[in-house]
């Protein structure tokens, strides 16, 4: 399709040196632009298994999707550089150029065959996240405005109760199965450790599945808008070791529900940092703090 | 003077308003009495349906319906002789008026008064975020202003402000004297005050305004205090308003082009409000729907959505998305129309692959309705929903790349005229492909399950809507100033309008993607303090990108009070809105043009698009060239 008019002087044909040297910048600022988003410290530490299959495909997202803002803006900066109109140039047209058929074909097919691939990644990481193990713990979340509810469901009391605590207890590399509940509006339980999140909807129960793999204490954060306490529903979720876990279900289960009355967390209204929320890897007295407060 | 009151006009449709309230008593102690409640006079009921008399008896007053009423009982209906077209006086602005040219003018500046309140409500919300434990407002103030933020920012800002630019150009560009429905034209503008003032009065309502987002998802609109309700009907009169707009279009585009303007001639714009008002036409109902589900429950007691009656929590959801996902293309198609003129024009070069660019509008608006369930991939639908939907999603970027690669290969070789339309359309082409990306990130499932809800939302829902839509709509406000006002804008203040935008931009909500992904999430009034620098950084960048919009105001009062004339067609541009004058004739077109050729032939040698019958009113530049080379 080049011009074959001559009346007017269009501008030439870019020169193959100006090609190169662009394409080097652009080869250069797309490995700067990918170091720069493995250096940045995206996400918080990872507890379970889900989390570094899902980093990972974020990381594989940066090295691709960096390359293609870098072409776009090199293009957008080599015209205004090359070909911004310069005094004389007033009257000048471009060449008429309506079109390359070839190169269309090309800007739909790759991006096409790019994002396919994508997806199939995705698919295949999204399935292997969900994968039911052997020895799955099952836990109750249960949302409720403001605060998280958890029952352990295998673990009754004395009075043949299930166990149900406000802070969230898990045994290390053990699966577990999280059956989500809400008994008024919609809270979404998200554990940005686990890099998971799943809506609490009433009526239905929903769930996902996680392998814990790190011990320590963690926020658990409700994501979904659910009226006037919705910033400060959060608690506290805290992977701790086998047999840890079984002295925690001892006191728990032989002292009843009595006692996870009293570890009810403070009210709506107080400011996150004055509740303790400082940072994600929180703070030893977290978990104490909010005991010591007692019911409302 | 009783004459003149009763005369169509703002006065009377100020009186009719308290009549509409009457109206409403009336109403509701007529039927709660007759049913036999106990408490007759009931203020949440009465404010209900006053919500919708109101709005009736003002707009009647108005005179939007006066023909029709005419026509209905019978008496002498004026026809349309176009003698209210044109503005003599900023006083007719406030009334009714016909004339698409005036409309659009009305639709623009309103809606930008919007884009001013709704911002500084962002304004404020920052100051609440400057801090940890800010204590500038409580949770249910702070959770009202970010919902009203969204929803004028949608309703009454971006979607109008398409609607009032193309109502402006695009019968001119199509060789029209006017759109296909005058009055119903002016009823779709006059419907956007009463949704606007709707969605602001909420504040005044008992227990605050709407604070459950411009999502509004049930069951907690359901179960709301009043202020609610603003939103369900607010959003009814602008979703109403939509419709009527996109009809309007429609009829307008298929029946009303000039001679020789086939649908391959059309220019871009024109082909994007086409495609967007396709949507607008099959999408805006649903939100209709799912608001009168609402409403339903919240007056009476329908439990659609309450779990415990046998409601589906998860339909208001599927039903709000089927409208609310083809709403970011409904924002984002007639800014695509915007970036295409420009940039054809201000490059001096054809649109690259201007049938691919037709196309993949077709494209968008046909797989935008196969996407909304992405906004629910952690709602708790059926897990096998995920992959078709990701599949789809994902799919959808490649249309949108081939209008990126389409508007680069456009500015290749050109004449690049870097003027502040210009720099605006690059703009926008950066900051979009940003928001494109994060968007493919998003479709991407698993990482979905982690960012969802959270401030990387935030960041990617600005580059779409702010990094997008804005960047069009400023582009489009620059170009076609000259046009509308006939004055010319200041060039310098233009590119510090764009300039102090884009870097204010960028710091604002850039940083918003790594606090989410770190853990913040998004509408909340306070946060973890390990995030506090992020946020007093962004509070800080948020204010001074308010700040940059005072330049754009400043300079569009004073260039339209006292700006230097404009020529016809100061862009030398061939498309038909440029060679009548500036301001465009009362009619529009003083003689018939006949489409002889593309859009866009810049660079062809004697390449028109269309030529007058009669060459009398041709102004110079492209229209003389025109005459010139099609007498010989």
């Amino acid at each position: 399709m080049e011009e074959t008019h001559g009346s007017t002087p269009h501008r030439p044909p870019i020169d193959r040196t100006t090609v190169v040297r662009v394409l080097g910048l652009g080869l250069v600022a797309s490995a700067l632009g990918i170091g720069l988003g493995f250096l940045i410290p995206w996400f918080p530490p990872a507890a379970a298994k889900q989390a570094h299959t899902i980093d990972t495909l974020y990381y594989v997202l940066i090295i691709v999707t960096v390359p293609i803002f870098v072409l776009v803006t090199s293009v957008v900066l080599l015209s205004a550089w090359k070909w911004r109109m310069r005094p004389g140039e007033e009257r000048l047209d471009g060449p008429p150029i309506h079109g390359n058929t070839q190169l269309e074909v090309i800007w739909t097919a790759l991006p096409a065959a790019l994002i396919a691939a994508l997806v199939v990644y995705a698919a295949i990481v999204l399935h292997d996240i969900g994968v039911k193990k052997p020895n799955t713990i099952t836990i109750g979340v249960t949302g409720q405005q403001w605060e998280w509810r958890f029952t352990y469901p295998g673990y009754h009391d004395a009075q043949g109760k299930p166990i149900v605590a406000l802070q969230l207890y898990l045994p290390d590399n053990r699966p577990v199965n999280f059956r989500i509940h809400s008994v008024d509006v919609i809270h979404t339980f998200w554990v940005p450790a686990f890099r998971l999140q799943e809506d609490a909807v009433p009526g239905i129960t929903t769930g996902f599945r996680a392998t814990p793999d790190r011990l320590g204490s963690y926020p658990i954060i409700c994501t979904q808008l659910c009226g006037y306490g919705h910033t400060t529903m959060r608690t506290t979720l805290h992977i701790v070791t086998a047999s840890a876990f079984s002295t925690w279900l001892a006191e728990h289960g032989y002292s009843g529900a009595a006692q996870t009355a009293s570890v009810r967390t403070g009210g709506a209204a107080r400011s996150l940092t004055a509740r303790g929320w400082t940072a994600y890897a929180p703070i030893g007295g977290t978990h104490t703090a909010t005991t010591k407060e007692g019911p409302q | 003077m009783i004459a003149r009151l009763r005369a169509p006009g703002l006065h009377r449709g100020i009186l009719a308003t308290p009549l509409g309230i009457g109206l409403a008593y009336a109403i509701v102690l007529i039927i709660r009495g007759a049913s036999g409640f106990g408490h007759v006079v009931d203020g949440t009921a009465i404010l209900q349906v006053a919500m919708i008399t109101t709005p009736f008896a003002f707009l009647i007053g108005l005179g939007a319906f006066d023909y029709w009423f005419y026509w209905a009982i019978g008496r002498p209906t004026r026809p349309e002789d176009h003698s209210g077209h044109g503005a003599r006086t900023w006083k007719d602005y406030f009334r009714i008026n016909t004339d698409h040219k005036v409309i659009g003018v009305q639709y623009v500046v309103h809606s930008f008064a919007y884009f001013m309140i709704a911002g500084l409500f962002a304004m404020l919300m920052r100051v609440q975020l400057a801090q940890p434990g800010g204590k500038f407002v409580d949770a249910n103030t702070y959770n009202g202003l970010f919902s009203v933020h969204a929803t004028l920012m949608i309703f009454l800002f971006v979607i109008p402000v398409f609607a009032g630019l193309a109502n402006f150009v695009l019968p001119l560009m199509i060789g029209a004297p006017d759109m296909a429905f005058p009055r119903l034209n002016a009823l779709s503008f006059w419907l956007l005050p009463v949704a606007g003032l709707m969605l602001l009065g909420s504040f005044f309502a008992p227990g605050g305004s709407f604070a459950s987002g411009w999502t509004a998802y049930a069951p907690l609109s359901t179960t709301a205090p009043i202020g609610q309700a603003f939103f369900t009907l607010g959003v009814q009169f602008a979703g109403a308003s939509s419709i009527a707009t996109a009809l309007n279009f429609l009829v307008t585009i298929i029946t009303m082009r000039a001679p020789g303007m086939s649908f391959f001639r059309m220019p871009l714009l024109v082909w994007a409000n086409f495609s967007t008002s396709l949507l607008v036409v099959i999408a805006t109902p649903f939100i209709a729907a799912s608001q009168f589900f609402v409403l339903l429950d919240r007056g009476l007691g329908f439990n659609f959505f309450n779990a415990g009656q046998g409601g589906n929590v998860l339909l208001y959801q599927n039903v709000f998305w089927f409208y609310s996902h083809p709403a970011v293309y409904i924002m984002m198609l007639p800014g695509f129309g915007i970036i295409s003129e420009v940039i054809a024009v201000k490059a001096r070069k054809p649109i690259f692959g201007y049938r691919m660019m037709a196309f993949s509008l077709l494209a968008i608006v046909v797989l935008g309705f196969t996407v909304w369930a992405h906004h629910m991939f952690t709602s708790g639908m059926p897990g096998w929903i995920r992959d078709p939907m990701m599949i789809t999603t994902a799919i959808i970027a490649v249309p949108t790349g081939v209008k990126i690669f389409s508007w680069l290969a456009t500015l290749w070789r050109g004449v690049l005229h870097m003027d502040t339309p210009m720099l605006w359309a690059m703009g926008f082409i950066t900051m979009f492909t940003l928001g494109g990306i994060s968007g493919v990130m998003l479709a991407m499932v698993p990482f979905d399950l982690h960012v969802s809800k959270t401030y990387f939302i935030v960041a990617h829902i600005h580059y779409v809507l702010f990094g997008g839509s804005v960047f069009t709509i400023f582009a489009g406000v620059y170009y076609w100033f000259p046009k509308m006002t006939g004055r010319m804008y200041d060039e310098r203040l233009g590119r510090w309008h764009f300039w102090t935008t884009l870097i204010f931009f960028n710091l604002t909500f850039a940083p918003m993607h790594i606090i989410g992904i770190q853990g913040m999430p998004r509408r909340v009034a306070d946060y973890a303090l390990q995030f506090a620098t992020w946020n007093l950084l962004i509070s800080f960048a948020s204010w001074a990108l308010g700040l940059s919009t005072l330049i754009f105001v400043y300079n569009m009062i004073v260039s339209w009070r006292g700006g230097p004339k404009a020529v016809a067609n100061p862009w030398r541009a061939l498309t038909l809105e440029w060679q009548v004058s500036s301001p465009p004739p009362i009619f529009n077109f003083d003689s018939m043009p006949t489409v002889v050729g593309g859009p866009y032939e810049y660079g062809v040698p004697g390449a028109v698009h269309a030529v007058f019958r009669d060459g009398a009113d041709v102004p110079a530049s492209a229209g003389a060239l025109a005459m010139a080379t099609t007498k010989e």
